[in-house]
């Protein structure tokens, strides 16, 4: 690896957009994000559903199949453009130096097939090896996942293992080419709450043992603390905020974040009535007022400051948020915004 | 819709029968018509000649004029055959509809007792059910005709002639129940375990009103996509028995028998079974459609497998 | 696997049992019929009917005649016709066999070669011209009588063009496949095409709309991540699920097949299989050949299920535990 790749992110979304044409008009799912994953790094992006989260990094792999998706920007993956790639160039980065779990592993495995069937097939899809060595370092990754018993149950079916077992086999598979960058869609929300803890620790020993960056797609505030080097938060396919997670967690600039975070419940003993939610629903992405902060209809501290929509701005050393607030009082103005709620939500109850 | 309106006009041309019969074609078309005559260009000739092709055996009947009388041609008793097709198709659609509704009604019975009471009802409905299935319908079909029709059916006060269009009628209707019973059995299921069932169940409704207001209205517009389709089933299905001669009984018609006729015919005048098979085709086209439309508005993730 | 087959092999025993016992029961218990009239055939004399009550045990319990029934049919084999002055049965049944056999797995592998790939090619090509056209065979398959098509297919082969396009279709008829397999296929060709054209545009149909379904769901994502290419995301995960559905299908119509449009195929074509024999004696109200009939397709019929069943599984390993 020469210096300047070493330098380099692995990683480099430039502007990215991804729009889809309807009957009323074209929709930006994401609209024109810009993010870097450094090597070895854990990024994790936040943001309700219809944030445009998934389906950036979906299309970053090419991997949305509707006619209808026009995807533009830049996705620099050590040195090469993907977005540039037809679907046979793309294959060969696919599986092999990007890997991805998603939410469902219930559905995410082809029924018919053996867990070491669906191994055995991505490493033979990239590499020339015998069906038996493919077998056996299907073996070896069952075990590295902590699947007990693993040489007989590489030969059973997706069916005849739970949530949490059937995501770990997802997970092997995503391994199984050791790749350079792991892509983990809401890799835990369809668990239990005990199994996402397992699951989370297993993808973090894996991350430290191989070496892979990970970005890892969550609604959950709390996953996020819990394993990544760095945070996006996403609102209605814009960027809201990003920074390295402690700075992130522990001063929170935007509104909309201060609101995320309203929705955990705090890990200090204290008791609530109710966790604070954030009022009204999720920006519907085909809204066509579109050049203002985004969030605004559903902030507090809206005012016609909002408008046009505020460019990211850097506070600290890596630190960014678009927010009109002036940025020394955000503390004072987040703990107003969590006693508003906590009044509203106990008046209500 | 086009389908619709192809129907509807096929209905009306076989309601239309007599008047043709009386006013167009100027014929009977249920007696025989072994020594009648037919005039063209001012000749009179017989419809009926000796045949010439073949070991000398049969008829050969007049073919197709494309004029009012002996549109199609006649049979090997020379009778109009497009009289006789109008006719037909009367039978041929007032069984297959009234057997699909037959057919429809019981289904939804079965369907629905087996699938709400469960259990012990379900298992004997259900195994009766994988029998019937398991047992080809043309089978069924054949043995419950072969034993009917020549000889007359009594059940308490009603006696049913040999002759009579209800007994195909009666054999068809049941013999795809399994068909349409199978999958309201499966919707029963598992409407039984939603919640506004459920709810109402734990509100204490009773069961003859958790039927009438949660289950029926919830079966009955799958029970409506199969009638169109069903409808074309069964027309298929008769006109299958009646050309193998155990269905509709002579001298009546349906396009079955009368394809049956034409296959005497075949080589020397193929009309005679071609124009009813075109209209069978034409018809339960149309019913397929019909049910697929009906199908889309009404429920789009419904799918039935086609019949012969 | 074993135990699964074993039980399945259990249920179709009892399936095939309760067939017996309804054939007999619509055929020797129907009210107002008289089973010993019909057997003995139209204008039977007096003394045919006393023969035929005392062979039958007419005058015994309902359970015994079913037991002297299945006697002369699966045990002693000697169920003769009275209709025709006591031919054998059950030889005319064993030598049809292979006629039906014939025509229908012949027609069934085109049919689902036919389908496969219509319903593959429309998956990978839809919203393309593919689509319209396998709706339409779908619909005409369904709704085209199969004997009708077959005197179409006769009268244009046969008959009006038999003369010049079609000099080489041979006669109508069946021709044994010891006598080799070039003419075995070539006078099969025709009623294997009638069949097939009818259901393999409902399968595509099927296929298709399953495929399409498939194609939607998260393993396909996930296969596409893994970085195959597309055509084996096709063939060996979409293909490969919706096949559970078409399996299920084909146990369906292939029974029905034996017992029904099979027989209007072998009427239409000639063929002296189990269909046409039916049917011959459907023309006499030959009523133990009908029986023997009947019942020997029902066989068929559950066996060809209990095959599909085991196809099943093999093909769906979540059912292999039921």
């Amino acid at each position: 690896m020469s210096e300047s790749m070493a330098a380099q992110p692995l990683l480099d979304v430039r502007d990215l957009r991804v729009s889809f044409r309807t009957r009323s008009g074209t929709v930006d799912a994401v609209d024109g994000i810009s993010f870097t994953v450094g090597r070895g790094e854990v990024l994790g992006i936040v943001g309700e559903s219809g944030s445009g989260k998934s389906v950036s990094m979906l299309s970053v792999l090419g991997l949305i199949d509707n006619p209808n998706c026009v995807v533009e920007g830049e996705v620099i993956f050590q040195g090469e453009d993907l977005l540039k790639l037809d679907d046979k160039e793309l294959r060969r980065i696919r599986g092999k130096e990007i890997a991805m779990v998603f939410q469902d592993p219930m559905t995410a495995l082809t029924p018919v097939y053996t867990a070491g069937w669906h191994i055995s097939e991505q490493i033979r899809a990239h590499e020339k090896v015998s069906k038996k060595a493919a077998h056996a370092r299907a073996i070896q990754l069952l075990d590295a996942v902590g699947i007990p018993n693993s040489t007989d149950r590489v030969n059973s079916y997706p069916h005849e293992f739970s949530g949490g077992m059937r995501q770990r086999v997802v997970i092997a598979m995503a391994l199984s080419c050791n790749p350079s960058l792991l892509i983990a869609d809401e890799p835990t929300t369809a668990l239990d709450v005990t199994i996402q803890a397992q699951i989370l620790e297993l993808l973090r020993d894996l991350q430290s043992e191989f070496g892979s960056s990970i970005v890892l797609i969550t609604h959950d505030m709390g996953v996020v603390s819990q394993m990544s080097d760095r945070v996006l938060v996403m609102y209605g396919g814009r960027l809201a905020e990003a920074g390295p997670r402690r700075a992130l967690m522990r001063d929170p600039l935007h509104p909309y974040t201060w609101g995320l975070m309203g929705s955990i419940p705090p890990t200090d003993g204290t008791r609530v009535e109710r966790l604070a939610a954030i009022p009204g629903a999720p920006i519907n992405p085909s809204d066509p007022d579109r050049d203002r902060c985004l969030f605004s209809s559903r902030c507090g501290f809206a005012s016609d400051a909002c408008r046009p929509q505020p460019g990211l701005v850097e506070h600290v050393h890596g630190h960014l948020d678009a927010c009109v607030l002036p940025y020394d009082q955000r503390p004072a103005l987040r703990l107003e915004a969590l006693t508003t709620v906590m009044t509203e939500s106990g008046a209500s109850a | 819709m086009a389908a619709l309106v192809v129907l509807i006009l096929i209905i009306l041309m076989c309601l239309a029968a007599p008047l043709y019969e009386n006013y167009v074609a100027r014929t009977d078309a249920f007696t025989s018509n072994v020594n009648g005559t037919y005039v063209v260009d001012g000749q009179t000739k017989p419809v009926l000649e000796a045949s010439t092709e073949g070991l000398g055996l049969g008829v050969n009947p007049i073919g197709p004029t494309w004029s009012s009388q002996f549109f199609l041609g006649a049979d090997n008793q020379g009778r109009d055959v497009m009289a006789r097709m109008l006719f037909g198709g009367r039978n041929s659609l007032v069984i297959g509809f009234t057997s699909a509704i037959i057919c429809c009604v019981l289904a939804g019975i079965v369907g629905i007792v087996a699938g709400y009471f469960g259990n012990a009802v379900d298992a004997v409905l259900s195994r009766a059910l994988d029998v019937l299935w398991a047992f080809p319908v043309y089978l069924l079909a054949i043995c419950l005709s072969v034993v009917l029709i020549n000889s007359s059916l009594t059940i308490g006060p009603v006696t049913l002639n040999s002759g009579s269009i209800i007994l195909p009628i009666l054999i068809i209707g049941i013999v795809y129940v399994p068909y349409v019973a199978r999958p309201i059995r499966g919707q029963v299921l598992s409407l039984r375990e939603r919640e506004f069932v459920q709810a109402a169940v734990g509100a204490g409704a009773a069961d003859l009103r958790l039927l009438r207001r949660e289950i029926l209205p919830n079966v009955l517009p799958t029970i409506i996509v199969f009638l169109p389709l069903m409808t074309a089933i069964n027309m298929l299905t008769e006109s299958a028995l009646s050309f193998l001669s155990i269905g509709v009984q002579p001298p009546d018609a349906s396009w079955g028998t009368i394809i049956n006729d034409g296959v005497g015919l075949l080589y020397t005048r193929p009309m005679v079974a071609i124009a009813p098979g075109i209209m069978l085709a034409i018809t339960a086209v149309a019913l397929n459609l019909l049910g697929d439309g009906v199908r889309d508005a009404l429920d789009p993730k419904a799918r039935l497998r086609g019949g012969v | 696997m074993w135990r699964f087959a074993g039980k399945r092999a259990i249920a179709a025993l009892l399936v095939l049992f309760a067939i017996s016992v309804l054939v007999f029961l619509i055929f020797f218990a129907t009210p107002g019929v008289d089973p010993a009239a019909r057997i003995a055939g139209r204008n039977a004399s007096q003394e045919t009917l006393a023969q035929v009550r005392q062979s039958f045990g007419l005058d015994q319990p309902i359970w015994v005649q079913y037991g002297v029934m299945m006697r002369h049919l699966f045990i002693d084999r000697d169920l003769t016709s009275f209709v025709n002055r006591g031919a054998e049965v059950i030889p005319q049944v064993q030598q049809a066999i292979p006629v039906t056999l014939s025509l229908v797995i012949g027609a069934a592998v085109i049919w689902v070669i036919l389908a496969l790939v219509m319903g593959v090619l429309a998956t990978a090509y839809r919203g393309t011209a593919i689509d319209p056209i396998i709706v339409v065979l779908g619909v005409i398959g369904v709704s085209l009588p199969v004997y009708w098509l077959g005197e179409v297919v006769n009268l244009v082969t046969q008959s009006r063009l038999h003369d010049t396009i079609f000099a080489w279709v041979p006669s109508l008829g069946y021709v044994s496949l010891s006598e080799g397999f070039g003419p075995w296929a070539l006078h099969l060709l025709f009623p294997w095409l009638t069949l097939a054209v009818l259901y393999a545009g409902i399968y595509a149909r099927v296929l298709r709309s399953e495929m399409v379904g498939a194609m939607n769901e998260d393993y396909i994502r996930m296969a596409r991540a893994k970085g195959i290419g597309e055509w084996r995301v096709l063939l060996r995960h979409a293909l490969r699920t919706s096949l559970i559905v078409v399996v299920s299908l084909f146990g369906l119509d292939f029974g029905a097949l034996i017992g029904g449009a099979a027989l209007l195929t072998e009427v239409v074509f000639g063929l002296q299989g189990i269909g046409k024999l039916t049917y011959d004696s459907l023309q006499n109200f030959d009523l133990p050949v009908i029986l023997a009939c009947v019942l020997y397709a029902a066989f068929f019929v559950v066996l060809a299920n209990f095959i599909v069943d085991l196809l099943y599984a093999w093909l769906d390993p979540r059912v292999r535990h039921v």
